[in-house]
Formats: structure tokens, C-alpha cells, sequence
């Protein structure tokens, strides 16, 4: 297509040109090959020529952003505008829609800039890509990337627990037996190490790099990137699970007596303590959209939590025999569990129904899903990762590792296509192509950020902090209009005037005498009224209806009258 | 897979300095690497590289972090609002009026009771005085040349000054000097011509080259308090008189348009610089009235707020708000379609204010009061003036838009709405709520108990309108 566009001096085509026909028009260029001097007065219709004989920009405007990219940035849906009456309304609703119409577009364009593309990874024709190794990839790529496949041989205090830091750069790994450490794992600088002789629970990174969590036998503990102890919290004890909220500052905790307990982070108050009455709490998720709380239990249900509830928003029967791991993904429409009975579950949590169901001979310990939906299970030592489970049913997994010992915690690397291994014989750090997010923003998570940039995000994001009160299952109803309903309506009109308008008078029957008066007699008299107010209000109706049937013939009537009438004016039209 | 290191083919394309696509047979893989060189800056003098990615997924909470924002921003708002810049003092009686200049910002025009004129500057400091009249200096005006300005007094006259300084040993004299019949009140300027209107007794439009009213209007009032011209329909007047009414006027027709009566007495008024067909009116009974000048029937807002008498009003440059001086020691500056303040300014210090002028940078506010002080003041409390830097401008409109948007969320409603106002005026302020509510109660009950149709719903707007007369 584009020599011979070179050659008959057209332009080149644009991408967004090539249509089906476009394709078609090709093959037959190519067939005519010598005689194609006509094809510019045929083909290229966007081509003007000026008043001089040159052309014009063939490309006037600006180009057509593609509607997919378009529909990611689109934020709810548009309503209907204001009736005409309300024209100051109208008018405010219009130029609201195409300041973010402009932002659509914009944003979309932007997209298409953007520097990196995700990885991927894909076999031979009658290859499973399951079967690539872990080796085979890191020989087939470069030396950066090879070097995030690696294992810490850590036998003496495991099995690990591990997490990474918001930005990903940062690992920060807790061995069963007291063994805490945490590390830039790129760079494999050690920032700290120690051990806290007591058993680990679980470990978490809070906002930044500079702090963690440290759940240990009886209490929470934080500590600082040195490793020194900051806090311990006595008010957390037997904790099990931990969960953090970045946008909230709140550490979320699930003990062995069976409270969920908040912690903000930013004033180190406790924000609610609540008693989940479940028992034994050591399943646990959070939902990146909306900070609501998984808690996995060992009766097959999955149950939500806000601080703002002390009952559970959802309880949701997921799985025969206990939940063992719960995992959301990162739009949260998606909540993925393993069970007891060795089944893969997973779930649209925005309608509480189930999507697929899988069976996993060994069954899964561990979830994790990745940015970009990849799902990581651990069975047993065996570390599998699937594609798009809740597409159609998967058959095969896209990848699968043998770790030394039992697998004890995956996590997905933000921003990198790695999946960390925490195991009974160490740590390993998995290369899985296209887990990661390719594109990072900047102000909101930069793995390349200086000291510098990192005390100023830090600021801002104190600053914009979310109120624990505002966690709920839908993130953007603040933005929503509060419809008040009839009854406040007609509640605020009554304040106003003083009376009920719509009241009716109670129909009281009159005394009469000579035994008309009886119980049976007044009873029917009442019913005999109801009646007729019940006709009334039927015969009210269906005139009603009529009156707007007519209305509307008249009206189609008058419409169609107008379609076929000629106006004066139409003897100019050609 | 052992054949893997002899048979690497490298597309020429995807082998670009971080990506690592590579065929190896037929198994493509490709693995996120990317090079810190094109994220970090490359020298310490660069400023850091901040890529972007404006995928919704990777910006959950957009609403509450938002709303967080706009809470921030609304509370800052009121931390920073301190209206008050600066005082003017050198009056030794109370000041009466003042002009702006029409050409120059810096400059502007203060009258006292004592009849003296006093020039001061954005430097805060008075450049002239000048004995302009015995006893009080009633109105004054600048020509829309900006060379010279007129003033009356209650000395029945009219003069004429030049604006700029007398030189070394020049007398200080008006460049003329036209002795009156009665006291004039008020005083105004043609936009475009020689030609000026006074109003006393009676209002009298006068050619400046001569010493006798070119025509003079009456309709069966004694006295006008004050008289405007239309800014845009330049021809057009209108002016408050004792008896309740304000009359339009046209200076090319011998009798006046028309009127409207109304409940009290009107004291100044105001035309819209933007939308010259309305002008508002303050009012003795505490409000004050927008009218459109073609419907008099009923003004189309009623600006309510003030607990005293309002003595004058003064429209913003761009026609969206207006600012009002009342006797009960407050100034309120109202959005042109609002039934109350948006704002209102106070002191300990400050005394009945007695006029007003908002100065047409449309940056600030200029009141006389009682107690010999003119008061300079932000008309937006919480600006920040001065030069902003580029992206200060864009913080403080991204601010800006947020409390818009949440502005009717409960929260941000309560704080942005909260004024601190003296204790009198609060208890003013609730006095007269408690009798409103009571009048209508009371009206309520009556209707309530009388013939249906035979107590009319009289609205707020109709309330205040007795009459139109044409």
C-alpha cells in the first residue's frame, strides 16, 4: 500500500483509513501494478485540490480517536438534559458534558502515546506455554529482565510470607520463625534484616517504603526501613491477616479471636474494632476499588466489611468445606476464591454471581491476581498462573513453576511482570510475562521517584486522604444526585403549607335510627363509599390515558400533515 | 528446548534499546524491562520526569479523593479569606461619596462632610486636598475623559476641577462654577458627551459649556436622592426620589417615562454595566431590588440580608455581582441573581457606611463610613493577589472547580457558607427571622381559616412593588 501511494504522489494513508474496502482496493492495485495513474481521482477522496492546483492538507481536523479507547476513559453515562424551561440548567448540564467529552478525547489521545507495551507470552502452534520454563524465558530475554527470575535460598526460619511495596520496587519478606527482611529486590540492595523471635503472622508495607506492619505472635508491630521498632500495638493482638488501604491510610486486620480491626495509619488511632462473631479469621482480601474487605471463613462464606457496618455488607456462600484464599482484582468486578473442596470459584462481586467454576485436583492455598488479571494458585509446592479465568472456561494454565517447598504466599510485582514466591525453603521471584501494568502514572505510583519526589507525594496523599466514613460498595455515589423521593417531597410541602393537601376527609357514617344503625349496616355503608372512590379514581385514570392517547394521534397526525405539506419556500429548492 | 542460543532471531523492530521481543523458533516472548534512563532525569539541573497514565483503573477513589480535595480547598478558602487591605484615613468629618476614575485604576475621588476632597492612591496615600465646598460635598463625578471632575455641594453649587495638580504657586480653582437654585443631592456624568445631571429638587441636565439646565424634570416630587445614567443607552436616566419611586427618565423627551412606587423610600441606585436594562435599587426597608427596567411591575429578585437600612450599592465591573453599604456597619457584596450575600465585610472600627464603589479591575472594594475612613478590601476574600505563578493559576482553578462541583455536599456547604458576623448583627439577624416566620404563620393560619381564593398568595417579588405609573 504505501509504495504505491509513493508512487502515484499521494500521501500515505493513515491507520485509521484502512477500512475492509481499503484492503480489497490493495489486492487489486497490486494486480493492475503498471496502469494505476487514475487511481487518485478514484480512490483518495479526502485529497482537495485548492483553487491554484495545489493540494490542500489532506487531513483537515483533527484524527478520530478509536471508540474502545474512547469508551475506557468514559465516566458514567450521560442523562437526558433538562427540559428547555430550565434553560440556565440546560445550559450548565451542556457545557459540563463537553468539558468532559474534551477530556475524553483527550485522555484517549493520550493513550495512544503512551511508551511501553505489556509482555506476553506465547508457545508453538501445538505448544502449551505451560511447559516453558522458568529457564527457557530468562535465556530468551535480555539480561534486565533475566535477572527477576531468582531465588533466595532462606531454609532455617520459613515458610515466607512476603509483600511489595505499592510501587514495586521494594520486597518485603516474613519467615514463619521471626525471619524479617526487606529489600530493593532490582537492585538486590538489603535495607534491613533481622529477626523478631517470635512467630510472624504477616507482613505489610504501609504507604511508603519507610514503613511496615509486622503481625507477630501476641501483637502488631511497626517498624521503619532500619528495622527499628517503632510501635507496637497492643491494641491488635493475635493478628493473622493484614490488609492495607493506601487511599484510606488504614491497616486492616483479621485476628485469631475473630475481630476486624482498622488502623489509621496516619494518626495511629484505632478506627473500629469489629467483632466478625466468624471465628478463626485467616483469609483475607481487600477490593482496590472500592476498600471494602473480603473475609474468607471456614463455613464456605465470603463475607464484605466497611468500618462504617458492624454487620457484614454481603455474605455470600462460596464453597463447600472452608474458604482457603480470596483473591479481587484490581477493577473490582471480579473476586476469585479456592476452597476446601478443591474448587476455583470465581465471581462478579458487582451482582454477587458466579462466573466459572474450576476444579483443582490438589486445590489451591494461595491467590493473587495481577494488575492486568493474570491469577496466580499455589498447589501444594507447584505455583500455577491462568489467563483470563473469567473469559471463557480455561483448560490449561499459561504458566506453572515448582517452588523447593510448600508455598506459604504469592503476590503479583505492581508495575513489573514478576510474581513473588513465598515458600517453606525461601523466597522465588517468578518471571510471568504480562502480569504487570506496562504504563505507570507518575504522581499516583512512580517506581523511579527520588527521595525528593517521594516526600512530596507522600504530603499530597496525606493531604487527600479518605475519610473511613466514605468506604462503601459503590466509590462514586458521592458524585450521584440525591434524588429526594415523593414522600420527602410531599413531607417538605406539608411543612410548608401548613396542611396535608392530599389529605382525605374520613368518611364517618351518620346515625340513623330503627336499627340502620347496626354494625353489619355501617360497615356496609363504609364499603359502599370506598367503593365509589375506588371508581372515581379508576375512571380518573382511564380518562387520563385517553386524554394523552388523543393528544399523541393528534399530535402524530399533525406531524405527518407537515411531512407532506409543501411550503412556499420549496419552489426554490432544487 | 536445547537448541535455544544458536537460533535467536532478532526482529530488527522490537530490539529497540529496553524491549526484549525475541523469536526463538516459534515461542515469542516479550518481558516488561524498562530503561531507568527514560524515567529519571539525566542531570540534577533537569526537572523530574513525571510520565503519566490516565487510565481510570490506576486512579481508584476519583470521587471521595475529590471530594477530599474540594473539603481541603474549601477550608483553605476560609483560612485565607482576609478581606481587609488597607485604610485610608485623612478625613477629618465623615466621608460622603466617592468616584472612581475612569482611565486610571489607581486612581480615586473621596468627598467629606466637611468639604473637602481628598485624592488617594493605590500607594495609600492622599495626593490633593482641596476645599471643594462649605459644608457638606454631596456627589462628585469624573468626566469618561478623566481630565477633570465635577462636585455639588450644600452650597448650591456645582464645579469643575481639573484633575491634575496646580503647579508651583497656582491657585487651587475650579475651572468652573455654577450656582444652583437648592441643594443638589447626587450628581452624573454622560458616557459619551458633554453633558451632565444633577438631581435636588428636581433633575436637571446640563450642558457643561453653559450655566442654565438644558431641561429639567419634575413629576409632583420634591426631592431626588440620587440620579444615574444608563451605561449603555446613554440617553437613558434613572433616579430615586423621596416619595418612594424610582423614575426613568429619557433626556431626549421633555416629561419622564415612568415610575414605580414602592414600599420605602429607595436611596441610591445602580444600572448593570453588562445587562444595561436592569439596575438595582437599596432600599430603607433592608433590601434591595433588581429590576428590569422594561417589567416594573415586580423587581426579579429581592436581595435580602442587610439589618439596617441600605444606603448604596455598586455593581462589579462584570455585571455578576454587586456590592451594598448599609447602616447597620456591614457591607454585603450579592451574585446579581441571589436572593442573599455571598460575602460580608465587617470591622470593629467601621461606622454606618455611607457609599461604596467596586473598582473596575473588579479586584476590589472601596467603602466610606461614618467614623472619616475610606477601607480598601479584597472583593474576593480569599485571593491571593499579585503575580501567580503558572501553576499556582492552574491550582487555584482546579480548586476552584472542585468546590463548585461539590459545593452542595452538606459539609462543604456549612463551611464555605459560615461567616462570623458582631453579635449584634447576629441577633439582628434572628430577631428578624423569628418576626418573619411569624408574619407568615400568622398569614398561613388566616388563610388557612378564611374563604378559599379570598386571601391571595402574595409573593415577596409583589410585596414591595405599590404602584407603576406611566
Amino acid at each position: 500500500m504505501i509504495d504505491i501511494c509513493l508512487f502515484c504522489n499521494q500521501p500515505p494513508t493513515r491507520y485509521w483509513e484502512r477500512t475492509e474496502e481499503d484492503g480489497k482496493n490493495d489486492g487489486k492495485k497490486q494486480k493492475e501494478g503498471d496502469n494505476n495513474e487514475q487511481t487518485p481521482q478514484q480512490n483518495n477522496t479526502r485529497t482537495k485540490k485548492g483553487g491554484n492546483g495545489r493540494s490542500i492538507y489532506p487531513f483537515p481536523g483533527s484524527a478520530p480517536v478509536p471508540e474502545e479507547k474512547l469508551k475506557k476513559f468514559r465516566r458514567g453515562v450521560k442523562g437526558e438534559l433538562p427540559p428547555r424551561p430550565q434553560y440556565k440548567l440546560r445550559d450548565v448540564v451542556i457545557r459540563s458534558e463537553a468539558a468532559s467529552d474534551l477530556a475524553q478525547k483527550q485522555n484517549a489521545r493520550y493513550d495512544l502515546m503512551l511508551p511501553e507495551d505489556a509482555g506476553f507470552l506465547e508457545g508453538d502452534e501445538d505448544e502449551d506455554t505451560c511447559t516453558i520454563s522458568q529457564d527457557d524465558i530468562v535465556d530468551a530475554v535480555d539480561i534486565t529482565a533475566g535477572a527477576k527470575y531468582f531465588n533466595l535460598t532462606l531454609s532455617q526460619f520459613g515458610p515466607y510470607r512476603l509483600d511489595y511495596s505499592k510501587t514495586g520496587r521494594h520486597l518485603l519478606l516474613g519467615g514463619r520463625r521471626g525471619h524479617v527482611t526487606c529489600l530493593d529486590w532490582q537492585s538486590k540492595q538489603l535495607m534491613c534484616e533481622m529477626n523478631v523471635m517470635e512467630t510472624v503472622n504477616d507482613v505489610k508495607w504501609l504507604h511508603s517504603e519507610a514503613l511496615f506492619a509486622v503481625a507477630q505472635k501476641k501483637w502488631l508491630y511497626i517498624y521503619d526501613n532500619k528495622g527499628i521498632e517503632l510501635h507496637c500495638i497492643r491494641k491488635f493482638n493475635d493478628v493473622l491477616r493484614m490488609q492495607f488501604l493506601p487511599y484510606h491510610f488504614l491497616l486492616a486486620t483479621a485476628s485469631a479471636t475473630g475481630f476486624l480491626q482498622y488502623l489509621d495509619v496516619s494518626v495511629g488511632k484505632e478506627v473500629v474494632a469489629i467483632c466478625t462473631k466468624a471465628g478463626r479469621l485467616d483469609v483475607m482480601a481487600h477490593n482496590p476499588h472500592n476498600a471494602i474487605i473480603h473475609l474468607g471463613h471456614s463455613n464456605g462464606t465470603v463475607t464484605l466489611w466497611t468500618p462504617n457496618q458492624r454487620e457484614p455488607l454481603v455474605k455470600m456462600l462460596c464453597h463447600q468445606g472452608g474458604v482457603r484464599s480470596v483473591a479481587v482484582d484490581k477493577t473490582g468486578t471480579y473476586m476469585v476464591t479456592s476452597g476446601m473442596d478443591k474448587k476455583l470459584k470465581v465471581y462478579d462481586i458487582r451482582a454477587y454471581r458466579p462466573l466459572q467454576s474450576y476444579f483443582l485436583p490438589a486445590g489451591a492455598s494461595c491467590l493473587s491476581l495481577s494488575q492486568r488479571g493474570l491469577l496466580s494458585a499455589a498447589t501444594g509446592d507447584i505455583v500455577q498462573v491462568y489467563r483470563d479465568v473469567w473469559g471463557i472456561p480455561v483448560t490449561k494454565p499459561y504458566m506453572a513453576h515448582r517452588a523447593k517447598g510448600s508455598v506459604w504466599g504469592v503476590h503479583f510485582c505492581p508495575f513489573e511482570d514478576v510474581l513473588g514466591v513465598g515458600h517453606g525453603e525461601g523466597f522465588t521471584s517468578m518471571v510471568v510475562p504480562g502480569a504487570g501494568e506496562p504504563n505507570f502514572d507518575g504522581l499516583d505510583a512512580n517506581p523511579y521517584r527520588s527521595a525528593k519526589q517521594r516526600q512530596e507525594w507522600e504530603v499530597k496523599a496525606l493531604l487527600e486522604k479518605i475519610q473511613p466514613e466514605l468506604i462503601g460498595l459503590d466509590p462514586s455515589q458521592l458524585s450521584q444526585v440525591d434524588h429526594s423521593t415523593w414522600e420527602q417531597r410531599h413531607e417538605d410541602r406539608v411543612q410548608v403549607l401548613g396542611f396535608d393537601p392530599l389529605a382525605k376527609e374520613k368518611f364517618t357514617p351518620r346515625l340513623k335510627t330503627k336499627g340502620r344503625s347496626s354494625s353489619g349496616k355501617v360497615e356496609k355503608r363504609k364499603k359502599q363509599v370506598a367503593h365509589e372512590d375506588q371508581r372515581d379514581v379508576i375512571r380518573q385514570t382511564v380518562e387520563d390515558r385517553m386524554k394523552i392517547d388523543k393528544e399523541r394521534k393528534e399530535k402524530e397526525k399533525k406531524k405527518a400533515a407537515a411531512a407532506g405539506q409543501k411550503s412556499a419556500l420549496d419552489r426554490f429548492r432544487k | 528446548r536445547g537448541m535455544l542460543s544458536d537460533s535467536r532471531v532478532f526482529d530488527a523492530y522490537e530490539n529497540r534499546k529496553s524491549k526484549s521481543f525475541i523469536h526463538i523458533h516459534a515461542m515469542k516472548v516479550k518481558v516488561l524491562s524498562r530503561n531507568p534512563d527514560d524515567y529519571v532525569r539525566e542531570t540534577k539541573l533537569d526537572i523530574q520526569r513525571v510520565p503519566r497514565n490516565y487510565d481510570p483503573s490506576l486512579h481508584p477513589f476519583e470521587v471521595p479523593r475529590e471530594y477530599t480535595r474540594a473539603l481541603n480547598a474549601t477550608k483553605l478558602e476560609r483560612v485565607f479569606a482576609k478581606p481587609f487591605l488597607a485604610s485610608l484615613d485623612g478625613h477629618r468629618d465623615g466621608v460622603n461619596c466617592m468616584a472612581k476614575h475612569p482611565k486610571s485604576l489607581s486612581t480615586m475621588l473621596s468627598g467629606s462632610c466637611d468639604g473637602e476632597v481628598v485624592w488617594n492612591l493605590t500607594k495609600r496615600e492622599c495626593v490633593r486636598t482641596l476645599q471643594a465646598h462649605e459644608g457638606f460635598v454631596r456627589g462628585m463625578v469624573v468626566r469618561f475623559c478623566g481630565t477633570s471632575f465635577f462636585t455639588v455641594g450644600d452650597d448650591k453649587t456645582i464645579k469643575q476641577w481639573k484633575m491634575e495638580t496646580p503647579g508651583y504657586g497656582e491657585e487651587e480653582e475650579p475651572l468652573n462654577t455654577i450656582l444652583g437654585k437648592s441643594v443638589f443631592t447626587s450628581i452624573d456624568h454622560h458616557q459619551k458627551e458633554g453633558v451632565f445631571v444633577t438631581c435636588g429638587q428636581q433633575v436637571d441636565i446640563w450642558d457643561e459649556q453653559r450655566s442654565s439646565p438644558i431641561r429639567s424634570f419634575s413629576w409632583g416630587v420634591d426631592s431626588f436622592s440620587c440620579v444615574r445614567f444608563n451605561p449603555v443607552e446613554t440617553e437613558l436616566l434613572a433616579s430615586c426620589a423621596s416619595d418612594r419611586s424610582i423614575v426613568l427618565y429619557d433626556m431626549r423627551e421633555a416629561t419622564p417615562l415612568k415610575k414605580v412606587i414602592m414600599n420605602m423610600r429607595s436611596n441610591t441606585l445602580c444600572w448593570n454595566p453588562m445587562e444595561a436594562y436592569n439596575f438595582t435599587c437599596s432600599n430603607e426597608d433592608y433590601n434591595l431590588y433588581t429590576y428590569d427596567m422594561r417589567y416594573l411591575d415586580r423587581p426579579f429578585t429581592v436581595h435580602m440580608d442587610h439589618v439596617s437600612a441600605v444606603l448604596d450599592v455598586d455593581y462589579s465591573p462584570t455585571g455578576k455581582e454587586f456590592v451594598s453599604a448599609s447602616f447597620d456597619k456591614t457591607i454585603r457584596i450579592f451574585p446579581k441573581d441571589s436572593g442573599h450575600s455571598r460575602d460580608v465585610y465587617h470591622t470593629k472600627r467601621m461606622q454606618h457606611v455611607i457609599s461604596i464603589k467596586w473598582s473596575s479591575d473588579n479586584k476590589y472594594i472601596l467603602s466610606a463610613s461614618d467614623e472619616m475612613n475610606i477601607r480598601l478590601w479584597k472583593a474576593n476574600a480569599a485571593e491571593k493577589l499579585g503575580l501567580l505563578a503558572p501553576r499556582e493559576k492552574a491550582a487555584v482553578n482546579y480548586s476552584q472547580k472542585l468546590k463548585e462541583k461539590f459545593q452542595h455536599h452538606p459539609q462543604i456547604c456549612r463551611i464555605s457558607r459560615h461567616r462570623h458576623l458582631p453579635k449584634s448583627i447576629y441577633s439582628q439577624t434572628k430577631e428578624l427571622r423569628v418576626m418573619k416566620e411569624a408574619r407568615r404563620r400568622k398569614e398561613r393560619n388566616v388563610r388557612k381559616h378564611s374563604k378559599p381564593g379570598s386571601m391571595p398568595v402574595v409573593t415577596e417579588k409583589e410585596k414591595h412593588v405599590v404602584t407603576v405609573v406611566k
